[in-house]
């Protein structure tokens, strides 16, 4: 096992939904996605984004193309038209939720 | 029509305001059939309406007309369509603005289609009477909450009338609010023949028009291999090559920058996506699940295996009200103690505003100290305080006098308050009007769409 940031396993995308914002990660390999989808569960994310969430999270799969699919309810302080935070659109909650840390098998990353 | 026809389509502008070196390098770079430019966001629409207000002529993307007397002398030469959602609240305007830029150009035998029908602002009170609730499809609220402060109202309409105008003929054609999609799935309808009760194939234009939107987003822009993305400045807009079957490849022209991957097409896929299972659309739902892909040489992804089904019997309508306004000014703090001098003027600063008889009430207030994890909170660990932040101060309020007193005593904090500010050369910050946003459904076979052509 070896502590590693989800940014040197996935990548991700994000944008607005409304009052709330989605966050897509693509996982690098099937069998990494396979572990993500195992670990990556809602409760590990809505606690990662603590203090930008303030809503429901919801996961969606796509085993298609090794991505899951997360939307951050209430996470824009008022939605994109009307918020005044510097990230109206959730733009960089990709990149905030690659900084999250997970206990991954070394089998993963070789 | 043979099996092996390949039709080109690439999106030059993925938002008001995109770069207009896409469209351009598009036309003059390579073959393509094609140009579709997205203009239309959820605020752009109760912009233009205001514009319209003011102006009977305006009320539609002007820099759309602009760009336009840049390209079209190059689309005629090739034979490349053009469909943007740049009529915004007026495409007749739109059209004649066009007209007089063909003129211009001495061109002739140009024909141009505009599609209208989407902007229900007037027939709301009817349409409520006869039963539509326009609940906010977020929040479940009434419609009365803001009746009588609605601003614009458009329905998402889909392919089909767009098609229309290209079947009779149209080089370019300009719709209200259609969705970013389709104008995409509009010309495949148009050069193939699809059915509009052949879902799979609706779903995989769809999908071609998810992935075109955004422009560059899905050629490395906004991706997190960056440092991978060879000539971000000569960046290629997104093509698809797209085949009756439904099948596809997204590519770029040869020789401009960025790239084409699995996982800058699939980042593009992830992004504003909800539930992937149910992606709605005028045209049809899409299944983002069936969505298979591969690497089919340098810069090319091939696409294919999607489906689809039938639409819901409702349109989606994007309505924009007035809710109050804002005001956001900006002062810069330095070390040592950046981040407690800055929460001090910001302090300062609502007591002041106070003095002047009336208190902004604390859940109005807005203070974001920028530097310190505003974006990540405290998910990015910093260990140092930062050498400097930006202190971002506002509020909302339906009084808007009350913010101008807020933006006059921002600067007066330089020499009335704290040490190590600076960074005021922006000026006095103004209260600006907040765009409500108010998301609802209604029934499809109320919403009638017109498409005029005419020729030049």
């Amino acid at each position: 096992m070896a502590k590693v940031k989800l940014m040197d396993i996935a990548i991700a995308r994000s944008g607005d939904k409304g009052d709330g914002s989605n966050v897509g990660v693509k996982a690098k390999t099937p069998a990494i996605y396979e572990f993500l989808k195992a670990n990556l569960t809602t409760e590990v994310v809505k606690e990662h984004f603590k203090e930008i969430c303030f809503g429901e999270v919801t996961r969606y799969e796509l085993d298609n193309l090794n991505v899951l699919n997360f939307i951050l309810e209430d996470s824009l302080g008022g939605g994109g038209t009307e918020t005044l935070i510097m990230d109206a659109q959730g733009k960089v909650h990709s990149l905030a939720m690659l900084y999250l840390e997970m206990d991954v098998p070394d089998e993963l990353l070789a | 029509m043979s099996d092996d026809k390949t039709v080109l389509i690439a999106n030059g502008q993925g938002f008001w305001g995109d770069s207009l070196l896409g469209p351009k390098r598009l036309v003059e770079e390579g073959p393509l059939d094609y140009l579709t430019l997205d203009y239309l966001a959820e605020v752009t629409m109760s912009i233009m309406q205001k514009q319209k207000l003011r102006n009977p002529e305006a009320g539609y993307a002007t820099d759309f007309v602009s760009m336009l007397k840049e390209i079209l002398p190059t689309c005629k030469e090739k034979g490349i369509k053009v469909i943007a959602n740049a009529g915004g609240v007026n495409p007749k305007g739109c059209l004649k603005a066009i007209k007089e830029v063909v003129k211009e150009l001495g061109l002739t035998g140009i024909k141009i289609g505009i599609v209208e029908g989407d902007d229900i602002l007037d027939q709301l009170p009817e349409l409520i009477a006869s039963g539509e609730e326009f609940k906010n499809l977020d929040t479940g609220a009434p419609i009365q909450d803001v009746l009588d402060k609605i601003s614009s109202a458009n329905v998402y309409i889909g392919a089909k009338p767009i098609a229309d105008a290209l079947d009779q003929g149209a080089d370019i054609v300009v719709t209200g609010r259609a969705t970013d999609p389709s104008v995409v799935v509009a010309p495949l309808i148009h050069e193939f023949g699809w059915s509009m009760e052949d879902y799979d194939k609706l779903a995989a234009g769809t999908v071609m028009g998810h992935i075109l939107e955004c422009g560059a987003q899905c050629t490395g822009g906004n991706y997190n291999g960056w440092r991978d993305v060879p000539n971000f400045a000569r960046i290629g807009y997104p093509i698809v090559e797209a085949k009756a079957d439904g099948t596809f490849t997204v590519t770029k022209h040869e020789g401009t920058g960025g790239l084409v991957t699995v996982d800058t097409v699939v980042s593009q896929i992830m992004y504003e996506l909800g539930d992937p299972k149910n992606y709605l659309g005028p045209d049809c739902k899409s299944d983002f699940t069936t969505i298979q892909m591969e690497q089919d040489g340098k810069d090319r992804v091939k696409v294919w295996g999607i489906k689809g089904s039938e639409p819901t019997p409702t349109y989606k309508v994007s309505m924009a009200f007035e809710n109050g306004y804002k005001i956001v000014g900006q002062l810069t703090y330095t070390a040592p103690d950046a981040v407690e001098k800055a929460e001090l003027a910001a302090e300062i600063l609502f007591e002041r505003v106070g003095m002047y008889g009336k208190e902004i009430p604390k859940e109005d207030r807005f203070v974001e100290l920028f530097g310190t994890n505003v974006c990540y909170k405290g998910i990015y660990k910093q260990e140092q305080e930062p050498g400097e932040v930006m202190l971002r101060v506002g509020a909302k309020s339906d009084d808007k006098n009350l913010l101008n007193i807020l933006g006059r005593e921002l600067a007066p904090l330089i020499t009335s308050g704290p040490v190590g500010v600076t960074g005021f050369a922006a000026g006095r910050p103004r209260p600006t009007e907040i765009v409500g946003y108010w998301p609802a459904l209604m029934d499809k076979t109320k919403v009638h769409t017109t498409v005029t052509v005419e020729e030049v």
